[in-house]
């Protein structure tokens, strides 16, 4: 047998949008498969399967990964956020999916995800880009419907949500 | 009076669902299916030897492996040429696996199935294939030329040859003072949505049934044509489009080989089993488009107008014509745009090359036949001294005009007659929004900075919404919710909220209420499919009557309930009321119950229901020409096509070193009728721009002679970025509804590429100052150009014509 090699198992266990998860897969399992067919977790694309277009990108304790260019062993015991995470504990969409609904910024919605997570990750880091900050910080995500317009306008829409609700908050 | 919807930017009912990881798409169904992977040519032509699979058969979780050997029946038999035609000469279909010789570089050769996809193409690994490799045709040129064949069989390369002709266009160009010719080039580029396709399939032992989900443009084209294949009555046979990320043209294309070898396979194995497409696989195995080489002699008057067209083009169809001449007859058909031609003359070939076969994408050859009048707009222009703005208006048909007999036979086999449009205004909105006038002084200002710029125009006219039918059905629940089926499907346009604002508007029931499936041929077996632009009006419209027949008959059932005329009735809100004194009335819910005369009491709606009484007592409780329940199903089918159009402005600056080219502004101007939703519409625009982007600066298949695309990921095939794009589309639109449906829409969705292969080469010329007759042009080509135009290669353009009226 000699694929038995490719298909030694592994056990991974992790923390995946707040839950610890573990399940017993082939080591070469990627984290993008691992999420999506493992765990029934499928709002994680996957566009390309070779790094390039994003749709696949989840937070890996807080940073954006794609999931396609990494095994789920080496996500072991690391804290996962995918999009099925991203909504508030009442179960409201957050700042990003709020703004990407108002601004119409997804079509087919297979880019979406990635989009949602990269915009998610990098407002925490900059809460106030201006339009070309946008621009950059999304310009590793390929969408072949929107044109890019409306997802740029989304993401200033979301900094805008999320001083909203803040503000909501502290008073 | 609740507020209309048609019109009203409403945000899409779909956006909670797919924004929160609940979308599923066909990859994300039957996770516990065996999954398919495919052993494909590496070869562009070549004849198969020998497939030995000994080295596979150990593989543990092997399940079965396949070639055309196995097949049996309709399906060892060659594809369907699916839209035949009389220009065909040589109609050649692959098989669903090749069988002794392989016509491109994908093909599929050998099928494995095996406990999951990381198995299957262990498997696939270990399969050896020998061939004997043939000379490859590649490239339009090359297959014109026909020193090869890509079919041995095919003499010339040619599979289809085409001539219209509208008067004597060579006798009146030999007349015209002017006479212009133009080559031109145009790479191919590919649809490339971000899903790639998909097939899923259950064979239901018990019942002798098929399931089916495909990630596709047209359930009910795949659900015949997979019984067909299978030998399955159609009605033992549903098909399903999930959730579908972009399609673009190339998910119109059926039946692909997988969509009929995976439940073929999935029968036979008695097995749940999945295929999803990789990125190379689409590549290398689905569909690209736009390839053709043209020639256009045009004869024009000193206003330059035209007197006569000729044009001559040579289509690169690839390896197989399973979807027929449709690109080429659009292209040959549509480049007259906004225009009167004078005389023409239209002559193509349509030429077999060995690459990925050739389906519509987007635009469906109208990006070419746009370039090439525009092209030759610019041309004239530029010969005569004149504004280009000023060369189109003098050949516009003019609004009083329409409806305007083109005297062609169009695509869907009807007469090629615009509807409507009033082209003149429309270029009168673009002057305005892009600042034309103002152009050439800015232009002058820049250059004195040591800056180029440049402006280019473009025009189209679309025919959309093409026959022959869709469906729509509507049924309110006993709860009041309503539901509503119409079988095309959806990748993204956002069906279901379009259609649930018509619904909603038609029945008077809050948007909320109304729920839409598309592309479930259990819910809706009569459909054509997504493509040409023509869901929002054939699915639009069938919705729409079918609402209308679901209120007739509840205002006719709610009056005998009433005692009122049903005239007398209105329906706002979801209530049933009498107009002017709304306190009397009745809930649609209950109009639901007592359309169905059923003895069972079984909720609170029926109990409710119980006190009105309908219905002659001295009749059959259904009507003889009734049916119970409250729900209505009707089909739209028009005469023929229905015309958008539009033109587009683009403002570009190339830098003098490096000839890099950056977007400064895009202008469109666009008139698709009455808007349903302006929001998805400008959503649409907005995606098909930034595929005219791709087509024009970006995207192309880099072939090698042997038939190899060197391109065939991501990484190499350049799609724009958010980075690549202009930063805004600024749009203006003029809504001339067609006279044609009820709902007064055209198209909207191939609307934004269209031009802008166009409007690009006019804007680089323009700041170049030396003619541009090839896309894509990337800097490097451009870099490449301005040697060449240096050397006197290439012919210069007057980058700064005179102003109309000086002299
Ligand atoms: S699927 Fe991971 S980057 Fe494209
Ligand atoms: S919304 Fe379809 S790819 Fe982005």
């Amino acid at each position: 047998m000699t694929s038995l090699d490719a298909e030694q198992r592994v056990e991974v266990a992790l923390t995946v949008n707040g839950l610890p998860r573990a399940a017993t897969v082939p080591s070469r399992r990627l984290l993008s498969d691992f999420l999506r067919h493992d765990l029934r977790l499928p709002g994680t694309h996957v566009g390309c399967e070779h790094g390039v277009c994003g749709a696949c990108t989840v937070l890996l304790d807080g940073e954006p990964v794609r999931a396609c260019l990494m095994f789920a062993a080496s996500a072991r015991g690391h804290e996962i956020t995918t999009v099925e995470g991203l909504s508030e504990p009442d179960g409201a969409l957050s700042p990003v999916q709020q703004a990407f609904r108002e601004c119409h910024g997804l079509q087919c919605g297979f880019c979406t995800s990635g989009f949602l997570t990269t915009a998610t990750a990098y407002l925490e880091e900059n809460p106030a880009p201006t339009r070309d900050e946008v621009v950059e910080a999304i310009s590793g995500n390929l969408c072949r419907c929107t044109g890019y317009q409306n997802i740029v306008a989304s993401v200033l829409r979301a900094a805008e949500l999320r001083r909203e609700r803040a503000a909501g908050q502290a008073s | 009076m609740t507020t209309r919807l048609f019109g009203a930017p409403v945000p899409r009912s779909e956006d909670a669902r797919l924004l929160t990881g609940g979308g599923r798409y066909l990859d994300d169904l039957g996770h516990d299916a065996a999954a398919v992977a495919f052993v494909r040519s590496p070869h562009a032509h070549a004849r198969i030897v020998d497939v030995d699979v000994t080295d596979a058969l150990d593989v543990e979780g092997l399940l079965a492996v396949y070639t055309y050997e196995d097949l049996e029946g309709a399906l060892a038999e060659p594809l369907p040429l699916l839209i035949p035609h009389p220009s065909i000469v040589a109609g050649r279909t692959a098989h669903a696996l090749a069988s002794g010789v392989v016509h491109h570089v994908g093909e599929p050769v050998v099928m494995v199935v095996a406990s999951d996809r990381y198995v299957a193409e262990d498997v696939c690994d270990r399969i050896r294939v020998e061939y004997d490799v043939l000379p490859a045709v590649v490239g339009v040129r090359n297959a014109r030329d026909a020193t090869h064949l890509a079919h041995a069989d095919v003499p010339g390369n040619v599979a289809a040859h085409l001539v219209q002709e509208v008067g004597d266009a060579r006798a009146a160009i030999d007349a015209a003072p002017h006479v212009l010719e133009l080559e031109l080039d145009i790479e191919r580029s590919a649809c490339t949505p971000l899903e790639g396709r998909g097939v899923y399939a259950r064979w239901d032992a018990d019942e002798s049934r098929l399931r089916l989900w495909s990630s596709t443009q047209t359930t009910t084209g795949v659900r015949a044509a997979v019984a067909a294949k299978l030998e399955l009555p159609l009605s033992a046979v549903d098909c399903t489009a999930p959730d579908v990320g972009g399609g673009f043209g190339v998910k119109i294309m059926h039946p692909w080989p997988e969509e009929v070898l995976v439940p073929w396979a999935a029968r036979r194995l008695d097995r749940e089993l999945k295929w999803t497409e990789d990125r190379r696989e689409h590549f290398v195995s689905s569909a690209h488009e736009r390839a053709q080489v043209q020639q256009v002699r045009v004869g024009f008057d000193d206003a330059g107008r035209l007197l006569g067209l000729d044009v001559r083009f040579w289509h690169d169809n690839g390896a197989y014509l399973p979807y027929g001449v449709i690109v080429p007859i659009i292209t040959s058909t549509q480049l007259l745009g906004p225009y009167k031609p004078g005389a023409y003359r239209v002559e193509f070939d349509s030429l077999y090359t060995n690459t990925v076969i050739v389906t519509p994408y987007r635009g469906a050859g109208r990006p070419q036949g746009v370039f090439a009048m525009e092209r030759t707009m610019d041309a004239i222009a530029d010969h005569l001294g004149r504004d280009r703005v000023a060369v189109r208006e003098a050949n516009f048909i003019g609004p009083d005009e329409m409806p305007y007999d083109q005297q062609m036979t169009f695509q869907d086999g009807r007469p090629l007659v615009y509807d409507s449009g009033d082209f003149p205004a429309t270029m009168a909105k673009l002057k305005d929004l892009v600042g034309w006038d103002e152009f050439a002084a800015y232009r002058e200002q820049a250059r004195a900075e040591g800056r180029r710029v440049g402006i280019g125009v473009a025009c189209y006219v679309e025919g959309t919404g093409v026959g022959p039918y869709e469906g729509g059905h509507v049924q309110v629940e006993t709860s009041g919710k309503v539901v509503v089926a119409t079988g095309l499907t959806t990748q993204g346009q956002g069906h279901e909220t379009v259609f649930a604002q018509i619904v909603a508007d038609e029945l008077g029931v809050p948007f909320e209420d109304v729920t839409v499936t598309t592309g479930d041929t259990r819910r809706m077996p009569y459909s054509v499919g997504t493509f040409a632009s023509r869901a929002a009006v054939m699915s639009g419209n069938a919705v729409g009557l079918a609402a209308r027949n679901v209120r007739t008959k509840a205002l006719r059932i709610a009056g005998d309930a009433l005692e009122a005329d049903p005239q007398d009735l209105e329906i706002v809100d979801g209530q049933v009321r009498v107009k002017g004194n709304p306190s009397v009335g009745l809930p649609l819910s209950t109009v639901a119950v007592l359309s169905n005369p059923l003895r069972y009491a079984f909720d609170k709606a029926s109990q409710a229901a119980t006190q009105f009484v309908v219905g002659d007592p001295d009749s059959p409780p259904v009507a003889e020409d009734d049916e119970p329940g409250l729900e209505g199903r009707d089909f739209y089918s028009p005469p023929q096509s229905t015309y958008a159009n539009g033109m587009h402005a683009v403002v570009v600056e190339t830098d003098p070193e490096t000839a890099e080219i950056r977007i400064l502004r895009y202008c469109v101007v666009h008139d698709c009728g009455n808007v349903v939703n302006p929001m998805i519409v400008e959503g649409q625009i907005h995606g098909g721009v930034a595929q005219g982007v791709g087509g024009a600066l970006y995207e192309r298949m880099a072939y090698d002679e042997d038939g190899q695309l060197l391109n065939a990921s991501f990484m190499d095939f350049l799609m724009p970025y958010a980075t690549e794009v202009p930063a805004t589309v600024e749009i203006d639109h003029l809504e001339t509804p067609s006279p044609l449906n009820p709902l007064g829409i055209k198209g909207a969705g191939e609307a934004g590429v269209i031009p802008g292969a166009a409007a690009f080469a006019s804007a680089i010329e323009d700041a170049e100052g030396f003619r541009i007759s090839a896309m894509p042009i990337s800097p490097s080509e451009l870099f490449a150009l301005r040697a060449r135009f240096a050397a006197g290669d290439i012919p210069a353009v007057r980058t700064a014509p005179r102003p109309e009226g000086t002299s």
